[in-house]
């Protein structure tokens, strides 16, 4: 970490978004992290694409629950609101919110203690629920701010700093998101801006619940040799084979694949996803093809990355609920209340 | 058959059914509980219910009461048997003089023990089989035939049964039919073999009107509609989700947009109490008034995140249906044991406002009064209510609601008044009550910030600094200060003469201490009454129990959770607080109260003989 505080003041030539607004606008408060922290890889991922999407900062809310990868809601886009709320409970948080007000952007950002151990069945029901979120895990497969202590995505075989082998099998939240029915699941590495910033960005314009599981290697307690987090581990066993690009709305599409390598998905605000295939015969909508992929890979020691799994048309609470496109916390009381006249109707079938 | 002192019983008595569970005698019940009060004379229906869906005993208790009180009687004048495996313990239970219904179908030789009864056989299952056909009908006719035996030996008028039936089964009007013969059927047999009606009648009356028969979940939920709540997350737990159903309905009916048919509500039923907390604060945080319903389990395991309301400042609002502990304890008997974990939940130095409803009609009060003070005061809200009011139908005065309410949204900021000051600072005292400011997320970059359980400075930092965790803490003991004046004012009631002797309650209590307050009074002791509606206790409260030399604490737990309560939160002293407790499981009746008083008057007049 460092303790200068940057100033907010932007160099006049920094490239500035549709909203006028330079990177600078998009970031927070300083790191407490270890210097090298992935961590602090994955918060810049975040500034790159919420300014390259040109969201507004207040429309965006961030959400976390405890750990080393909770605090980093607070060093990204100090205009949005945030909410370090308790370990493991994030997505309730997120849930309650997002029924309050459907139009806001909502990111959360979790570790793999606080999403597999303490959190794994609010992370589960939100899935169910196909919670409109950003759901980031950090995942380094290890409890950092309690020193080390092995995690639930810890591999098997997987080295302790001190020593300690594990032996238990890991819950791999991607392949569970996939089962559970996520709309959107991604892998990521800390390390690859490239991959992980259009991932965020597509993230962002889609309609439903969005897994990223980044792998993010924590530079004090699993980083060393015998940890499969390790950056070292990461990028040696590190397959890309799904590449997204991500096309705004408004933008013609720049870019064109060689037939039959390419997957086109329109997202429902008409922006556009591109995938990439680089791995063979993968098809991003078929969960089943996602699962037999990771699975052989992780037979293999690799990590699979890019958009693994992509399903739209999943309906959220808010289509259940059928609850009216603008937001309930914006209903003037006027139209909540029913009126004395009908209460004592109400009442009348109670004589 | 004994003699009965008729006279005095007319519109005073007491009916209790026995059944087994699942067999459909709820229908039979309701619909003489009703036909009571709808000959105006005042009611009172306690279930007895098990935690099961079908097999074990349950018993439905109807208080026909002249004088309009509100507790369980206690006693019981007649008993409709109809479960063999409880016929022992039924037949004990009936008040001498009173009288033993059974189904005589069957030989019952053991029912030859109390002659001091009347004992009255109907052939139910007989009468029901020879007339009805199919088992299921069968069983279900024969729940709604003693209703017309009922109706004979208390003379509870036909028509009026038949109206209700007639609303009850609008949609099916075939089934009023079939039920008006089972109610004949028994009735005419009750007019040929006993001499009806019996002493213990129903003579009609004006005293219902204006009144309804409403249980306080469902007061509860109609309230939470009324104060504008859009978000309700919840975890199904006895006996508080029929407050969430209750919720639903309502809404149904009066909260989806004629045009759209888009509904401007949102109900989440959660994974657990954990997340239907997490949902509510998720919720008010983000400007919505948000509720749960839940019950003592779900308390325990939300205090982790109440602590958290508590110190970010996030309004919430908790229905506790209270019931029988500890651990799962008896879910479907009444208590009132969450008094301590509801005050001081959550771990640290926590204090949360609670109200405690002592009726269907305050539960539909309060719920409006509960979400004003949690937007207010920036803090959690509990409305500890408990089974007996919230699932048992009272007689309640109709609920008045005032079109010009407007709900109480607190200090919050909107993009104007954000845009005319230089930065905004959460958690800074800015009006000397202990009251910050909040904004919305969406609203204005300006208003930003973030909300967090770990130690903050009252500009909304993060600090570990010794002297600005402090400013925050000692501010929060400000607003406690401040909701001590905001929450409902405890009720007092003096007794017209002078009297250094006082009771205090809270919730359900107050239905037996009113009864034995009119009942001592009767009897020449006058005592003085206090209601504790609220935590914070307000001045009121202090100033009353020093004002007198022994305060009756009377509540339904064992450890005495109230008069602790007093004790730590106010300066009088402890041999002024003198227990009287109730914790069985079954709402207090009024003797409960009076024995207990008289007991200590008594004991103290021997102590100064003694000391004389």
């Amino acid at each position: 970490m460092t303790f200068m505080s940057k100033p907010k003041i932007a160099h006049p030539e920094l490239p500035r978004n549709a909203l006028g607004l330079t990177r600078r606008d998009y970031e927070g408060a300083n790191s407490t992290l270890c210097a090298g922290c992935g961590h602090d890889s994955i918060t810049a991922a975040l500034v790159e694409a919420c300014w390259a999407n040109a969201v507004e900062p207040q429309t965006v809310v961030k959400l976390s629950g405890i750990g080393c990868s909770s605090k980093t809601t607070a060093y990204f886009l100090s205009g949005a609101h945030g909410f370090n709320s308790v370990h493991g409970r994030m997505p309730s948080i997120a849930t309650g919110a997002n029924a309050a007000n459907r139009r806001l952007q909502y990111i959360g950002v979790s570790g793999d203690g606080d999403t597999l151990s303490i959190g794994l069945g609010q992370f589960c029901h939100a899935i169910r629920r196909n919670l409109n979120m950003v759901y980031i895990i950090e995942n380094n497969g290890v409890y950092g701010l309690t020193k080390g202590q092995f995690s639930a995505s810890a591999d098997i075989g997987s080295k302790a700093k001190r020593g300690e082998v594990n032996r238990q099998p890991p819950i791999d939240p991607v392949q569970l998101a996939i089962t559970l029915g996520a709309s959107f699941v991604a892998r990521s590495f800390s390390g690859d801006k490239a991959q992980l910033v259009p991932l965020l960005r597509a993230a962002m314009h889609h309609d439903g619940f969005c897994l990223i599981d980044v792998i993010s290697p924590c530079v004090t307690f699993n980083d060393h040799e015998g940890s499969t987090r390790s950056y070292a581990y990461a990028r040696e066993h590190y397959e890309e084979v799904v590449h997204a690009d991500f096309v705004p709305p408004a933008a013609e599409i720049a870019v064109s694949y060689a037939e039959g390598e390419t997957q086109t998905v329109t997202l429902h605000d008409g922006s556009r996803l591109v995938l990439r295939k680089v791995g063979a015969n993968f098809d991003a909508s078929d969960p089943g093809v996602a699962l037999d992929a990771i699975q052989q890979g992780m037979r293999r020691g690799e990590y699979l990355t890019g958009l693994l799994h992509i399903a739209k048309d999943a309906e959220d609470i808010h289509a259940l609920g059928a609850t009216p496109d603008a937001p309930l916390n914006a209903i003037p009381y006027d139209v909540l209340n029913p009126g004395a006249e009908a209460l004592r109707r109400v009442l009348a079938g109670f004589r | 058959m004994p003699a009965t002192r008729a006279k005095d019983r007319v519109n005073d008595f007491v009916i209790k059914i026995a059944t087994v569970n699942g067999t459909g005698s709820a229908s039979a019940n309701g619909l003489l509980l009703k036909s009571i009060f709808r000959s105006g004379v005042p009611v009172v229906g306690k279930n007895y219910f098990p935690s099961n869906i079908q097999g074990l005993p349950t018993w439905y208790e109807i208080r026909v009461t002249r004088e309009a009180h509100r507790a369980r009687s206690g006693r019981v004048d007649l008993m409709v048997a109809l479960n063999p495996e409880t016929y022992a313990r039924d037949l004990q239970e009936v008040a001498s003089g009173g009288y033993f219904l059974y189904d005589s179908t069957w030989p019952r030789p053991a029912l030859e023990k109390r002659d001091d009864l009347g004992v009255l056989g109907v052939p139910l299952a007989r009468l029901c089989n020879e007339n009805f056909d199919g088992v299921r009908t069968r069983i279900l006719m024969k729940n709604i035939c003693y209703a017309g035996v009922l109706a004979a030996l208390c003379s509870i008028d036909l028509e009026i049964m038949r109206s209700l039936l007639g609303e009850i089964y609008a949609k099916k009007p075939k089934l009023v039919e079939s039920n008006m013969r089972a109610i004949q059927l028994g009735h005419d047999y009750a007019q040929a073999n006993f001499d009806c009606p019996l002493g213990l009648h129903v003579e009609k009356m004006d005293a219902t009107r204006g009144h309804i028969m409403i249980d306080g979940n469902t007061a509860a939920a109609l309230g939470c509609v009324y104060a504008g709540a859009t978000v309700g997350a919840w975890y199904p737990i006895t006996p508080s989700t029929s407050l969430m159903d209750a919720y639903k309905g309502f809404c149904e009916k009066l909260r989806v947009d004629p045009a759209t048919g888009r509904k401007n509500y949102l109900m989440i039923q959660a994974e657990d109490e954990l997340a239907s907390i997490g949902m509510v604060i998720g919720a008010s945080w983000n400007g919505a008034r948000a509720f749960t319903a839940t019950s003592g389990p779900g308390i325990s395991l939300m205090q982790e995140f109440l602590g958290l309301a508590y110190y970010a400042e996030v309004p919430a609002v908790v229905f506790d249906v209270q019931r029988v502990g500890p651990s799962t304890g008896m879910p479907t008997r009444t208590q009132q044991g969450d008094i301590h974990c509801a005050a001081y939940a959550s771990h640290g130095d926590t204090r949360q406002v609670c109200l405690y409803p002592s009726s269907p009609e305050e539960c539909f009060e309060f719920a409006a009064t509960a979400f004003d003070l949690a937007e207010r005061l920036q803090t959690p809200v509990l409305v500890l209510s408990d089974l007996d009011i919230g699932m048992n139908d009272w007689m309640c005065p109709q609920f008045p609601w005032d079109d010009s309410y407007r709900p109480d949204r607190g200090k919050v900021l909107d993009e104007e008044q954000l845009a005319k000051i230089d930065r905004f600072w959460r958690y800074y005292d800015h009006d000397a009550d202990g009251i910050p400011y909040r904004t919305l997320p969406g609203v204005a970059a300006k208003g930003a910030y973030f909300a967090r359980g770990s130690g903050h400075n009252q500009y909304g930092g993060y600090t570990e600094d010794s002297g600005e965790y402090q400013v925050v803490v000692d501010r929060l003991r400000k607003k406690w200060m401040t909701a001590a004046h905001l929450v409902p004012k405890a009720v007092i009631e003096p007794a017209g003469q002078a009297t250094d002797v006082a009771i205090v309650t809270l919730g359900s209590g107050d239905a037996a201490v009113r009864e034995a307050l009119c009942r001592l009074r009767a009897s020449g002791v006058h005592i003085d009454y206090l209601r504790v509606r609220a935590f914070p206790f307000g001045e009121e409260v202090q100033r009353f129990l020093a004002e007198h030399r022994l305060n009756f604490v009377v509540e339904q737990n064992r450890d005495a959770q109230l008069r602790t309560l007093l004790m730590m939160e106010t300066a009088v002293e402890r041999t002024r607080l003198r227990s009287i407790l109730h914790y069985n499981g079954m709402p207090m009746p009024a003797s409960c109260v009076i024995d207990g008083i008289l007991a200590v008057i008594a004991s103290d007049r021997a102590a100064a003989r003694l000391v004389g």
